[in-house]
């Protein structure tokens, strides 16, 4: 760094050589410091700007992951007498730990969705009567057949399990990310 | 041989770089907010165009950082 340009006049207007001894052992160089604040605080962004670079990198792991997951299982949830209409019935899928419930909305039509609200991860209650999932949470609600959000805080559908019947039973095939 | 700049010059330099560097940085932190709403709505189109937006992005700050140092070596 070349410093032949004069320095910062000290804050009095006097010259350098009627300066106290003091700044004239320890001169402030300003416009050197301010550069040098900047130019790190630009040396920081940079480095955020490689943590969002990364976190990029991250999604797409975890989205090539998930899809190496391969085939759900196929699982019998109930049988179609252990569900009347208008009744929720919750379980575990794809494993015991994720939350998924099961709901009758009318005599031929089985609904199943995540129990995990899409907006910061509380149990939804299904509410058959009034045809929505409630997040008590912040007052979140899903539509009961779409599981589109319908009103609160969420903008995406809750994930939909995949449902078949057959001889007397409904069993859960496999999920879907979203319902759009 | 390369001129080298006043600090006047240097000071309008660094606050141009760092304008551009902030501007990049939040279209960044845009751009990784939408990638994590989609890919958590089960839609995987734009998670590849996303980051190799953000790589380049990333490319262009590590540029204008790099001129910064070449610039203080003059």
């Amino acid at each position: 760094m070349k410093n032949s340009e004069p320095m910062t006049i000290p804050p009095d207007g006097r010259t350098e050589a009627e300066q106290p001894r003091w700044r004239q052992d320890f001169p402030i160089d300003w416009p050197e410091d301010h550069y040098v604040a900047r130019r790190d605080f630009t040396k920081f962004m940079v480095l955020t700007s490689l943590a969002f670079t990364v976190g990029q990198f991250w999604i797409l792991a975890q989205n090539f992951l998930r899809k190496r997951r391969g085939e759900m299982p196929i699982r019998q949830i109930a049988t179609i007498e252990q569900l009347r209409v208008g009744g929720a019935l919750t379980f575990g899928y794809p494993g015991e730990k994720e939350r998924c419930v099961l709901v009758r909305s009318d005599e031929k039509t089985f609904v199943a969705f995540s129990q995990e609200c899409t907006h910061l991860s509380c149990a939804v209650v299904p509410q058959p009567e009034k045809g929505c999932f409630l997040c008590p949470c912040h007052e979140g609600s899903f539509d009961l057949v779409t599981g589109r959000p319908t009103a609160g805080p969420p903008r995406r559908p809750l994930a939909r399990v995949k449902l078949e019947v057959r001889q007397g039973a409904v069993y859960a095939t496999g999920m879907e990310g979203t319902t759009a | 041989m390369k001129k080298s700049f006043t600090r006047e010059q240097r000071q309008t330099i660094i606050y141009g770089i760092l304008c551009i560097v902030i501007i990049i940085v939040i279209l960044q932190l845009w751009l990784l907010t939408a990638t994590m709403n989609a890919y958590l709505g089960g839609d995987e189109t734009i998670i590849w165009p996303a980051a190799l937006v953000s790589l380049v992005c990333l490319g262009l700050n590590l540029g204008l950082l790099r001129y910064l140092y070449a610039m203080e070596r003059r």
